[in-house]
């Protein structure tokens, strides 16, 4: 491997990673760092969320079945076996198998409707879901849920902290990778245009349905380490307020960048445990779902792109600006007198 | 006498409910520019998407090189060797023009890397804004993205719809020059009511008037015959 031709942005990704390893000696605090762990958790979801939306422009409603299915798998297979390292494994395994069942079967029937279609779809698939959890109480522990024990290396807050950033870190470089790869173009070129990428040779469904599979299967992995961050799982796990704060965490840090549904998790999950410590203060805080709501408005209408969309555009074009100026000005003049030219054709 | 490389015959299609091609016959013969003329609004668009198989074919059918296309999906009549250059430049304008240029490259073997390295010689200005977002690119520059894209593959016909729409004139000269240049290597079907564009570009052209062919014959007839340019074309 060449080191040389490693990205500059990869060192900086790598130099954050670091940093937070040696957060939980300097934050000891076990409430912080069950925060923190919640943050790397829901940091997993949104990203796998982002693969969707972001990159492929499918929207979904029904995303947190996936995430459900990780952790029933986990609590389930942790409950009724011994509560060892392997067991843990076998969890994950039945996770990710069952997610990729689910998101390929899924996927292979709705992902041919329009796209409102496959929306309000999987918001019901997600709704069947919960109502199941709900109704087979044998198996779930119906709403009450049921809590479940860890091998003992799991117990341990900084292990469990450790494995939480080990599992972002892979997961966000292994889907920076895909993203990069010919298939990841090919995603954001169905994300732009369907039927332009389709005159190309593409054919989309089976591209979007490997997206819905990748999506699925991290989703799932991030609802394997939130049923184990809790030792409990009950059906909140299936709601559809873990979508909603997945699309918020996703579009406030900025879609199709992986790295803002991060900054968007992070944002979230710290404001949520700061308003709603200030419960004392006002009522307000107590309902701060109202105080997202606004957050969501008008990140919307002022950073339509998110944080780091915006922030994105920003350097291009200051970029864009440099580059200019540095140019022969002779030469400037004359590009611009051609595009200005173009530009007046076309507005006629 | 050159072969037929696209045949259609009497081909019928429906955008909706409504019936916008009613019988469109006609050839382009290998290694030839055939040109579809015909006033805004007389079925040239739908026809390129109908050989696409962006809308269906009701009636009628589509045969190129000796097989019927005209039920296939589009990605599969893309894969049968059809290169499609969209109205309006078609290109994926927050990919970079690097990007739109990989994402269309079908395999990326030594042949498609010389014809890459042609396009781009061809096509200078694209090598320097490489790693721009292709919905930054001036209208002429993304005309020439959506050209070269569709080139960059060895496609045995390219569909090019409107090359010269919305460009300034000494764009279209440019474009002109480059499908020339292209001609050379591989058969072109085009649509285009620049006149003047496709008399110096094709050879054999079919007049689309209400969505029938109406007329046929070789550019340089079509020339001099002032009736029928006023008549279907509104050129005087």
């Amino acid at each position: 491997m060449n080191l040389a031709k490693v990205e500059k942005s990869t060192w900086i990704y790598l130099a954050i990673s670091l940093l937070l390893v040696i957060v939980p000696f300097i934050v000891t605090g076990r409430s912080m760092q069950f925060i923190i762990i919640q943050f790397f958790i829901f940091a997993i979801f949104a990203m796998s969320y982002d693969i969707l939306l972001g990159y492929t422009g499918i929207i979904s409603f029904g995303h947190v079945m996936f995430f459900g299915i990780g952790a029933y798998s986990t609590a389930i297979v942790m409950n009724r076996f011994d509560s060892t390292i392997l067991s843990f494994i076998l969890a994950i395994i039945i996770a990710i198998i069952l997610a990729a069942i689910v998101s390929l079967i899924v996927g292979m029937l709705t992902l041919r409707l329009k796209s409102h279609f496959y929306a309000m779809l999987t918001l019901a698939l997600a709704g069947l879901f919960l109502v199941g959890a709900e109704k087979w109480r044998s198996l779930t522990g119906g709403n009450d849920g049921f809590t479940f024990s860890l091998p003992e290396i799991l117990r341990d807050s900084q292990s469990l902290y450790m494995l939480c950033l080990l599992s972002l870190v892979l997961i966000f470089f292994g889907l920076r990778r895909l993203t990069k790869s010919p298939f990841g173009r090919v995603l954001m070129a169905i994300r732009e245009n369907e039927k332009r990428t389709e005159s190309l040779g593409y054919k989309i469904v089976h591209y979007k349905v490997i997206a819905s599979v990748v999506a699925g299967v991290v989703a799932s992995f991030a609802g394997v380490l939130y049923s184990i961050s809790l030792r409990f799982v009950n059906t909140s796990v299936f709601a559809t307020d873990m979508t909603i704060d997945v699309l918020l965490m996703t579009i406030i840090g900025g879609v199709g960048t992986l790295i803002g549904p991060i900054i968007g998790a992070g944002l979230v999950e710290f404001a949520h445990h700061w308003l709603s410590s200030l419960a004392d203060v006002h009522w307000i805080f107590e309902r701060w779902i109202i105080l997202y709501g606004i957050v969501y408005i008008l990140v919307v209408i002022f950073f339509p792109l998110g944080i780091v969309g915006t922030i994105q555009k920003k350097f291009f074009n200051r970029q864009n600006y440099q580059k200019k100026k540095q140019q022969n000005p002779r030469r400037k003049l004359d590009e611009g007198r051609k595009e200005d030219e173009d530009e007046l054709y076309r507005n006629g | 006498m050159m072969s037929s490389l696209l045949r259609l015959n009497q081909v019928e299609a429906f955008i909706q409910k409504f019936h916008i091609l009613h019988d469109i016959s006609f050839e382009v013969p290998k290694g030839e520019v055939t040109v579809l003329l015909g006033r805004n609004g007389a079925g040239k668009t739908t026809t390129l998407r109908t050989i696409m198989g962006l809308n269906k074919v009701s009636k009628g059918s589509i045969n190129f090189q000796g097989e019927e296309i005209g039920n296939l999906l589009t990605h599969r009549i893309a894969n049968k060797g059809i290169g499609f250059v969209p109205e309006e430049q078609g290109i994926f304008g927050e990919l970079t023009v690097g990007e739109n240029m990989r994402v269309a490259m079908k395999k990326e073997d030594e042949q498609t890397t010389k014809r890459m390295e042609w396009v781009l010689d061809l096509f200078p200005d694209l090598k320097k804004f490489w790693k721009k977002p292709g919905g930054a690119l001036s209208g002429g520059q993304k005309q020439m993205l959506a050209i070269a894209r569709a080139y960059v593959n060895e496609n045995e016909l390219l569909l090019i719809d409107e090359p010269s729409k919305g460009l300034a004139p000494i764009i279209v000269d440019k474009v002109t020059e480059s499908i020339q240049q292209m001609k050379e290597q591989t058969t072109i079907l085009l649509v285009e009511q620049n006149f003047l564009m496709a008399s110096k570009i094709g050879k054999k052209f079919y007049i689309i008037d209400d969505g029938r062919t109406v007329h046929s014959g070789q550019m340089d007839e079509l020339k001099e015959d002032k009736v029928l340019m006023k008549k279907y074309l509104g050129i005087s």
